[in-house]
């Protein structure tokens, strides 16, 4: 293995349809017209020399090092900023270029530290490298002269340091920060000789910097750089993989020395995210080797006992004993089991194979049971699968994008970039959410609309979008007609062109003034390409499977599906979630979407399987705990998921686990659920293992091994050794051959193997005979399900309601620097963004209670109370209040309800109603919580565990 | 599973289907309990609609003869 060394063409490569010859040195070359001289060189070969110009940029010019001779031509033009013509002759090495770039790298040299030999960047500087390609041998000027060697280094960035001393001014970090992530937060402060690169005029963590790397990645010397290098040095190989948490899926390269991550460096051959990054994968990744990782099995007989470190027999044998002895007390359908969206196509395959098989129910379930579930009935409902239609490059094609329920630029940051670069083009943007998302107004973005409307409301929102659609004639006729069931259009359009769902009926329920709806849905519909991206503002509502479908019948009647810049797309919440719904790890569906009662689909399964299977629906988390209380749910293996923090109503999860007679946890930490667990296995992080993961665009990317496990073996490897244990022959010797699997049993994944994998780079599904390259835009020509379906979407309030106790709303997300319930991300450096969980609230709202920014609140719902400090913004609307759920010991699903998704059991973790009042104590449950935290998780020193 | 919540479950599941035809509403309720409901959840709705069915729209107690697998 060696270090992988991206070509960089110093400017992008266009893409048009017509082809320019030209010839460089004395060779032609064919090149797509627009693309500059520099790029076109650099497709044949020829590096010209460059410092100020990289591929990920557009040309800026100002290096001058990278001139050049065009015949005809006066003077030496830059080859990055002169785009090629047709018969142009261009001469890239002659005396006179020579001489220009050895002037030029002497004056910068003049002002350049000269400690390449303990500089951080050594071996990785194209000041190094250029100083070498034009030959310097010494500077005429001297270095005596003024200079900026003594400025002082900015340390503040817990990643990255910034050494102006180092600086060349080149601008390639101020570029990357407005083009690549569109946060304008760098910028070139003074002129002439005090021209420096300044972060706003303040240091780099008191910034707007989002640490998503793009600056250091841009720079050519070390003057931005990771610390992770200045510490380490040089990686000596490097590895592609895929980042582990959000749903965008980002390729990035692991750098290596040994099996030690010198840094993450994102991969621009990765289609998902084309060379950017955000600040959790890029830096976020030292919580894969955090002390407090867990490297041995463990095993305890009651709750209240320390854990015991044992051998995996002994731990395999444990847990595989108590559910055979569960199961011939209890019968065979009292345990169950929970597949990770943080783990593998292939290990999710195979825990919800164990439960089918070695369980023999279908009491499988996993977490997007309570993030996306809803987006897979409804859009399997209306299209006829469960994914989202687009890929991620189609955004550059819209010409309207309508935000739901998303808060992009905080979950998933990389894709909110390539968002924002298409908004500062020109497209149109229309946002739905209750509060205002930094995208409602950011630096050279605004939303046309923001349609703030109250929790719970979304599909009175649609309904009334629709409503316009309908009334006002903007259906899309011919798309309607010739995709779509016709009968149901038409039964649907009477529906929704009833006066109860138009926008001025809807308003006094959404809170949006009907005027803005009204416009907001002409744009929508008559704007050019209107896509919709949504994410867990639509479907953590008790109508979040109606919303679902309220959103694709919009959709069909305008047309929006089937091609580039249109279709409805969710943002999927973590690395794997469309992955693990598409393995079959819902309790009534194998792979591929296909139900446990369908005897063909099933025959399949038992034919490959060996065991007869059964065609019931098993239980859904939210079920497993209910019956569990009840006394008919015993045990339970968790695969990387931490339902006692990440679930709603978190006393009743914690009431469930109580009652269970054996939970088996499979973790990389002692998580929250943990402390309710009989057994502990040692998971392995995404460095460790091999596999596949599947990103919201249904791009399946591989995860490659680059460290050995920490606790010796992969995840598979352990779900394999349970399942021997309880009777049951699982053979495999590589993730591969489960993928081989999955490929013969999925339909749409029939032409998916790793090899077609590593020849692709990455596959999105389906792909088979039919798409032997995949499918990047679904229902191009017909929906999957045939007709597209419209469904009718009535408005029902939920049931949660404010009253007098609890008069505000709760609605609860992420932020950008935590990940989910915080287990990787508050291991890290991550922490100085967000180091606890805040309210925010409304300053009405915060000086009607007498509470003051930074107050201690105790936030209280008929389900539960916390206490947290507030944060009084006007993000918020009066009479809603937000949190986030990252830290375990605040506890904000102490405070969220069993209410849930009428058809998927998605909890409404959107809408909780609470009340807010000062405080100057912890909650009952926060004080338990403390105690818990120690009682609940220590672990037995070797002598105590070798008696 | 609480009786009520069960109740809450099913009703929310024929407020749904209630938009629709009578005959396609009454279906619709019954797949959706037979698709996604766990045989014992389903064993507890029926136990509660023979005891009277408290609480339960008359859409699910309507749909209390389709909720079986179809053989």
């Amino acid at each position: 293995m060696a270090l992988i060394k991206e070509l960089d063409t110093g400017t992008p490569i266009r893409i048009a349809d017509r082809t320019v010859s030209l010839v460089i040195d004395g060779r032609t070359v064919t090149v797509p017209e627009g693309t500059s001289v520099m790029a076109a060189g650099s497709m044949m070969g020829t590096q010209i020399p460059k410092l100020c110009a990289t591929d990920m940029l557009e040309p800026f010019g100002s290096c001058r090092l990278c001139l050049v001779e065009i015949e005809g031509r006066k003077g030496t033009p830059a080859s990055c900023t002169t785009p090629v013509e047709a018969g142009m002759v261009v001469r890239t090495q002659t005396d006179r270029l020579a001489k220009l770039r050895k002037g030029v790298m002497e004056l910068y040299i003049s002002d350049h530290p000269l400690d390449c030999l303990t500089c951080a960047a050594n071996g990785d500087c194209e000041l190094q490298d250029m100083a070498g390609v034009v030959g310097l041998r010494d500077v005429r000027y001297g270095y005596e002269g003024a200079n900026h060697l003594d400025a002082e280094k900015d340390l503040s960035n817990p990643y990255f340091s910034f050494d102006p001393a180092k600086c060349i001014v080149c601008s390639r970090c101020v570029r990357a920060c407005e083009e690549v992530q569109g946060t304008f937060a760098l910028t070139i402060s003074a002129r002439g000789f005090e021209s420096a690169v300044s972060p706003g005029g303040t240091d780099f963590l008191g910034s707007e910097c989002v640490s998503c790397g793009a600056c250091v990645q841009a720079c050519p010397t070390a003057t931005l750089i990771e610390k992770s290098v200045v510490e380490a040095g040089q990686p000596e190989h490097s590895v592609v993989t895929t980042c582990a948490y959000c749903g965008v899926g980002c390729s990035f390269k692991a750098e290596m020395q040994g099996e030690k991550v010198v840094r993450m460096v994102p991969f621009k051959e990765g289609k998902a995210n084309e060379g950017h990054s955000c600040v959790k994968g890029r830096f976020a990744w030292g919580y894969a080797t955090h002390k407090d990782r867990i490297t041995k099995p463990m095993v305890r007989e009651k709750i209240t006992d320390p854990w015991r470190e044992t051998t995996w027999d002994e731990a395999i044998g444990r847990a595989a004993s108590e559910f055979k002895r569960i199961q011939a007390q209890y019968g065979v359908d009292s345990i169950g089991g929970i597949t990770s969206s943080r783990c593998t196509n292939e290990e999710t395959f195979l825990v919800q194979k164990l439960i089918r098989t070695a369980f023999g129910n279908n009491n499988v379930d996993t977490c997007a049971r309570v993030c996306h579930s809803p987006t897979g009935y409804g859009l399997k409902q209306t299209f006829g699968t469960s994914a989202g239609t687009q890929d991620f490059k189609s955004v550059e094609k819209s010409d309207v994008i309508l935000v739901i329920g998303a808060n992009p630029t905080d979950g998933h940051p990389v894709f909110a970039s390539r968002m924002k670069r298409r908004l500062r083009e020109g497209a149109r943007l229309i946002v739905a959410d209750p509060r205002r998302i930094d995208l409602v107004k950011t630096p050279h973005v605004e939303a046309d609309y923001h349609l703030q409307l109250l929790p719970g409301t979304n599909v009175a929102l649609i309904n009334a979008i629709a409503h316009v659609v309908v009334t006002e004639g903007l259906v899309n006729e011919a798309f309607v007609r010739e995709r779509c069931d016709l009968a149901h259009f038409e039964v649907w359009a009477r529906f929704i062109a009833e006066e109860r769902n138009s926008p001025e009926a809807c308003q006094s329920l959404t809170g949006v003034l009907a005027a803005d709806v009204r416009a907001a849905a002409r744009l929508y519909a008559t704007g050019g390409n209107s896509a919709i991206y949504y994410g867990l503002g639509v479907t953590e509502h008790s109508q979040g499977s109606t919303m679902v479908m309220g959103m694709a019948n919009l959709a069909m009647a305008t047309g929006n599906i089937g091609h580039d810049g249109v279709g409805v797309n969710p943002l999927r919440g973590q690395n794997n979630v469309q992955g693990a719904c598409d393995m079959g790890s819902f309790p009534h569906e194998f792979s591929g979407y296909r139900h446990v009662s369908d005897d063909a689909t099933r025959d399949m399964f038992e034919h490959l399987w060996g065991r007869p299977l059964s065609r019931e629906p098993g239980l859904r988390i939210p079920n497993m705990l209910d019956e569990a209380v009840d006394g008919t749910f015993k045990g339970l293996y968790i695969q990387g998921e931490d339902i006692a923090q990440s679930d709603p109503n978190t006393q009743h999860v914690v009431a469930g686990l109580e009652a269970m007679e054996c939970v088996v946890i499979q973790d990389i930490f002692l998580n929250e659920t943990a402390k309710y667990a009989h057994v502990f296995l040692p998971g392995s992080s995404f460095l460790e293992k091999d596999g596949t993961f599947t990103n919201a665009e249904r791009r399946i990317s591989r995860v490659r091994k680059v460290m050995t496990p920490l606790a010796g073996v992969a995840d598979w490897e352990v779900t394999v050794a349970l399942s021997r244990a309880l009777g049951y022959e699982m053979n495999y010797t590589h993730p591969s051959q489960i993928m081989d699997e999955i490929a013969a049993l999925t339909p749409t994944f029939a032409g998916v193997s790793y090899d077609r994998i590593d020849e692709l780079g990455s596959i999105q599904w389906p792909c088979n005979e039919k798409a032997p390259a995949g499918t990047p835009i679904m229902h191009v020509d017909r929906f999957v399900r045939g007709k597209g379906q419209f469904m009718i979407t009535e408005f029902v309030p939920t049931q949660e309601r404010t009253g007098p106790r609890f008069p505000l709303i709760l609605t609860t997300g992420r932020i950008l620097s935590q990940y989910n319930v915080g287990a990787q991300t508050r291991r890290t450096e991550n922490v100085v963004w967000h180091g606890e969980d805040v309210l925010e609230i409304h300053p009405f709202d915060a000086e009607s209670r007498g509470v003051r920014d930074g107050d201690l609140v105790a936030l209280a719902s008929r389900s539960g109370e916390i206490s947290l400090r507030a944060l009084v913004t006007e993000r918020m609307q009066p009479g809603v209040v937000y949190t986030t759920f990252h830290h375990a010991e605040t506890g904000a699903n102490v405070v969220t309800t069993e209410y849930s998704d009428w058809a998927t059991n998605c909890p409404e973790y959107k809408v909780t109603a609470v009340e807010v009042r000062r405080t100057n104590h912890l909650s009952e449950w926060q004080e338990r919580h403390r105690v818990d935290e120690h009682d609940l998780t220590r672990i037995a020193p070797p002598a105590e565990a070798a008696e | 599973m609480t009786q009520d919540r069960m109740v809450t479950m099913a009703n929310q599941i024929a407020t749904f289907f209630r938009s629709y035809p009578h005959e396609e509403a009454v279906e619709g309720v019954a797949t959706h309990i037979r698709q996604f409901w766990d045989p014992r959840m389903r064993r507890t709705l029926l136990a509660h609609i023979e005891a009277g069915g408290a609480g339960l729209e008359a859409l699910v107690l309507e749909a209390v003869g389709r909720l079986q697998p179809k053989a």
